[in-house]
């Protein structure tokens, strides 16, 4: 049988209709959000994100034990900003994935999976309107949850007390300056939530029925996690994961900023999301909607998912390791002695006016600091828990005297930094000092700091 | 090509990769006639049916749907509405709340009914307010029809409306549809049940293999049939038996798969025959108490065509 090509027929009647013309994009938007809407745990994660924070930052800050390993969580006695960001900080690293799968991750396949395609399709009769009305209705239920996340962490923190923060390099903020910083590190997160809620409509027109669309931005960030803290890789390479981007804000809680790979990361995630949805549109476009059963399939998760966003990775990391020249880790000796230096001399500083009630400089300090790896075993260079640094500062008004204390830095892949005080420790072990919120540890103890692993490569 | 009719289909043509969906269709179905697409599983029945929703396209041959042109690039016109493959449904919403925004969906300046009177008509007043969730197969089909009652639709295309449905669902699609008809819209619909076809559609067209076997009337398809069961009670069935073998054109069917229960004769004759029968049964004082076919004229004919057709291609294959 040959088929022959499909002709149209000239003449119609007077009473022949129009042809249909498609629903706009404003109402496909509208319905899709109703849709969405209509979901008890999409309903149960907005409620969520407006009420949990708040909770948790009043819940948390009272406790005696503080999460210290989450970025500014050992604050949390002393500002609610404290708690406004480990906000922030627990959700880049967990819930951000997890909202995007649940939102974007689903927003095609429940159509395959309720069988609805079809009754769409003769609904709104423009694959491309459906396209741009669920990803706009992703966006919208997104936009829901994370300011509602962001002004929870605040009023929480608020609740909490509104004093001043000590910043990544130890230097305090005040309340309006660390609001202002906080604000703009919600911003910076944006770029991430965009890339992951991209990623989530790829999965989810790939894989169609099956819950691995639903799964995968979820998973996906977990792994890039995982990659990030367990495997070795350039600087270049890690600040262009879009799981980076929800931390490079960390950059801002510095004086002067690191913007470097906070803009990287932003680019990056910029990059990650316009990729990812053109090729779900195009994907989208492509597809035979006659065929009720569609699972998607491996070959073409690796041929039109994983391997164009692999090349987005390694050409943004070209990009950015040509333009700042940073190819190996970005921690090395001299920018972890210089940041310890700046960061002690702050705290020092702290610690006179809360012990001691006296106004010392850091210009008077004159603070360096000598770091090794491994006990010299290894080259200083790279993340691990090996490093030991000693500081050296001038004591204030004794000539010529100079104080001497001894760290030992944990220092994390993506730059931060744990320093642990191990002696004297009259300067900074563990005691209690009166602070105006009351009683806090030393400050020179236990501290977070940042490396900027996009600055040049120094000789220390 | 007539300009009168709802759809009018020459020559259509459409292919999955080496498979022929459908080959050479032709269908003219005029308003305000119910009518029903047959065939077994894989006859090409939902393609069709896609096609004229605007789903898919054809790859040959020419289109019109309601006087306007229909292929790649054109879209099927206002007014054409219908699901294949069931109905689709949000479970999250209300019966109401599925209604309501499929409307406000289709904007103000759309055509619709008013969704009380459409969830009235297919019987789910009561439930409106339900979640669909909840909802059986045969409540999710009539809650489909409401949907696409809607629109106020001239061209109505349901697969398998009657899936699911009881005795009640499916006297209100029964109603829905003929009243839909009346008002001059026009209803095609795919149904493995032969006799909900048989009481509603006047027409139809049979497919098998994805080729046209037969269309037209019901009472032309009866016609065309040779032979039928008919089920005979009577209140003498020995000496109805003896009577029905003496009638020329009539067999007595003792096969007991055909005819299992004794109180019941099964008889297998043409129409002429039968009406030689009854009056003779009459003369003998034999009370005609039922007299029905075994199974339906459109279900005989349904077997028949397609297994000619099956056995036609095995033996093309053969060659």
């Amino acid at each position: 049988m040959t088929a022959t090509p499909v002709t149209t027929t000239t003449g119609a009647p007077p009473a022949a209709a129009s042809a249909a013309r498609p629903v706009s994009v404003a109402r496909a938007f509208r319905f899709e959000l109703v849709k969405q809407l209509a979901q008890w745990r999409v309903r149960l994660l907005i409620l969520a994100c407006w009420i949990g924070p708040a909770i948790a930052v009043i819940v948390v800050s009272g406790q005696s034990t503080l999460p210290s390993d989450t970025l500014f969580g050992r604050e949390m006695h002393a500002t609610g900003w404290a708690g406004a960001l480990v906000v922030l900080s627990f959700a880049g690293s967990w819930f951000f994935p997890l909202l995007t799968s649940v939102v974007a991750g689903d927003v095609f396949s429940s159509e395959d999976r309720l069988g609805t395609w079809r009754h769409l399709l003769v609904a709104v009769r423009s694959p491309r309107r459906i396209f741009l009305a669920k990803a706009l209705a992703s966006l919208a239920v997104l936009a829901m949850c994370v300011p509602g996340l962001a002004v929870s962490g605040i009023v929480g923190g608020l609740v909490v007390g509104s004093r001043s923060l000590t910043g990544l390099d130890g230097h305090q903020l005040g309340p309006m300056d660390a609001a202002g910083k906080l604000l703009l590190a919600w911003l910076c997160a944006l770029a991430p939530i965009l890339a992951f809620a991209a990623i989530g409509l790829l999965a989810s027109v790939i894989f169609g029925r099956s819950p691995i669309g639903l799964l995968l931005p979820a998973f996906g960030g977990l792994g890039m996690q995982l990659a990030s803290q367990v495997l070795p890789m350039p600087a270049a390479v890690r600040v262009t994961l879009p799981s980076f981007a929800f931390l490079s804000w960390n950059g801002l809680f510095t004086s002067p900023p690191q913007l470097g790979s906070l803009i990287a990361g932003i680019a990056a995630s910029l990059a990650w999301a316009a990729v990812a949805t053109a090729l779900a549109y195009v994907l989208f476009m492509r597809r035979d909607f006659t065929s009720l059963a569609h699972d998607g399939s491996v070959r073409r998760a690796i041929v039109f998912g994983i391997a164009p966003l692999l090349a987005v990775w390694v050409l943004s990391a070209a990009v950015v390791a040509a333009a700042t020249g940073a190819t190996g880790s970005g921690i090395d000796q001299a920018k972890l002695q210089r940041s310890l230096a700046t960061s002690f001399a702050h705290l020092y500083r702290v610690q006179s006016q809360e012990v001691y009630h006296l106004n010392v400089t850091e210009a008077q300090l004159r603070v360096t600091t000598s770091c090794t790896k491994g006990s010299g075993l290894v080259a200083d260079e790279g993340p691990g828990n090996d490093w030991r640094c000693v500081v050296y500062w001038h004591l204030p008004g004794v000539n010529d005297a100079t104080g001497q204390a001894v760290y030992q830095l944990d220092v994390n892949a993506n730059g931060r930094y744990v320093a642990d005080g191990d002696g004297p420790n009259e300067v900074n072990g563990y005691f209690v000092v009166h602070t105006p919120y009351g009683i806090a540890p030393n400050p020179l103890w236990q501290f977070d700091g940042l490396v900027d692993l996009l600055s040049p490569p120094s000789k220390g | 090509m007539s300009g009168a009719c709802t759809v009018q289909a020459r020559g259509l043509t459409k292919m999955f990769g080496d498979v022929v969906a459908l080959d050479s269709v032709d269908l003219d179905v005029p308003p305000g006639q119910i009518h029903g697409i047959v065939g077994p599983n894989g006859a090409g029945k939902t393609t069709l049916l896609g096609i004229l929703l605007g789903l898919a396209f054809a790859d040959g041959g020419s289109l019109e749907v309601l006087g306007a042109p229909v292929g790649r690039g054109r879209a099927v016109p206002d007014g054409v509405t219908g699901f294949v493959d069931g109905p689709g449904l949000y479970p999250a919403l209300t019966a109401r709340g599925n209604l309501a925004a499929l409307a406000r969906l289709r904007g103000p300046d759309a055509p619709t009914t008013g969704i009380d009177d459409v969830l009235d008509q297919v019987g789910l007043a009561d439930v409106a307010d339900d979640k669909v969730r909840g909802f059986s197969l045969g409540m999710r089909q009539r809650l489909g029809l409401a949907a696409a009652l809607l629109t106020k639709p001239r061209l109505l295309v349901l697969d398998e409306p009657a899936n699911g449905l009881d005795p009640a669902g499916k006297r209100h699609v029964h109603r829905t549809l003929a009243r839909l008809a009346a008002d001059g819209a026009t209803v095609i619909l795919s149904s493995h049940r032969m006799d909900d076809l048989e009481e509603l559609c006047s027409e139809v067209t049979i497919l098998a293999t994805g080729r046209v076997t037969f269309s037209g009337p019901l009472d032309k398809l009866a016609g065309e049939n040779r032979e039928l069961d008919y089920r005979l009670m009577t209140s003498d069935n020995d000496a109805a038996r003896q009577v029905a073998a003496e009638t020329d054109g009539i067999t007595v069917v003792d096969d007991p798969e055909v005819a299992p229960n004794r109180d019941v004769l099964v008889v297998r004759a043409l129409v002429p025959a039968l009406d030689q029968l009854v009056p003779r049964l009459v003369q003998a004082n034999i009370a005609v108490r039922e007299l029905a076919p075994v199974v339906s004229p459109l279900e005989t004919a349904f077997l028949a065509l397609t297994e000619r057709q099956e056995s036609t291609a095995a033996q093309e294959t053969g060659q």
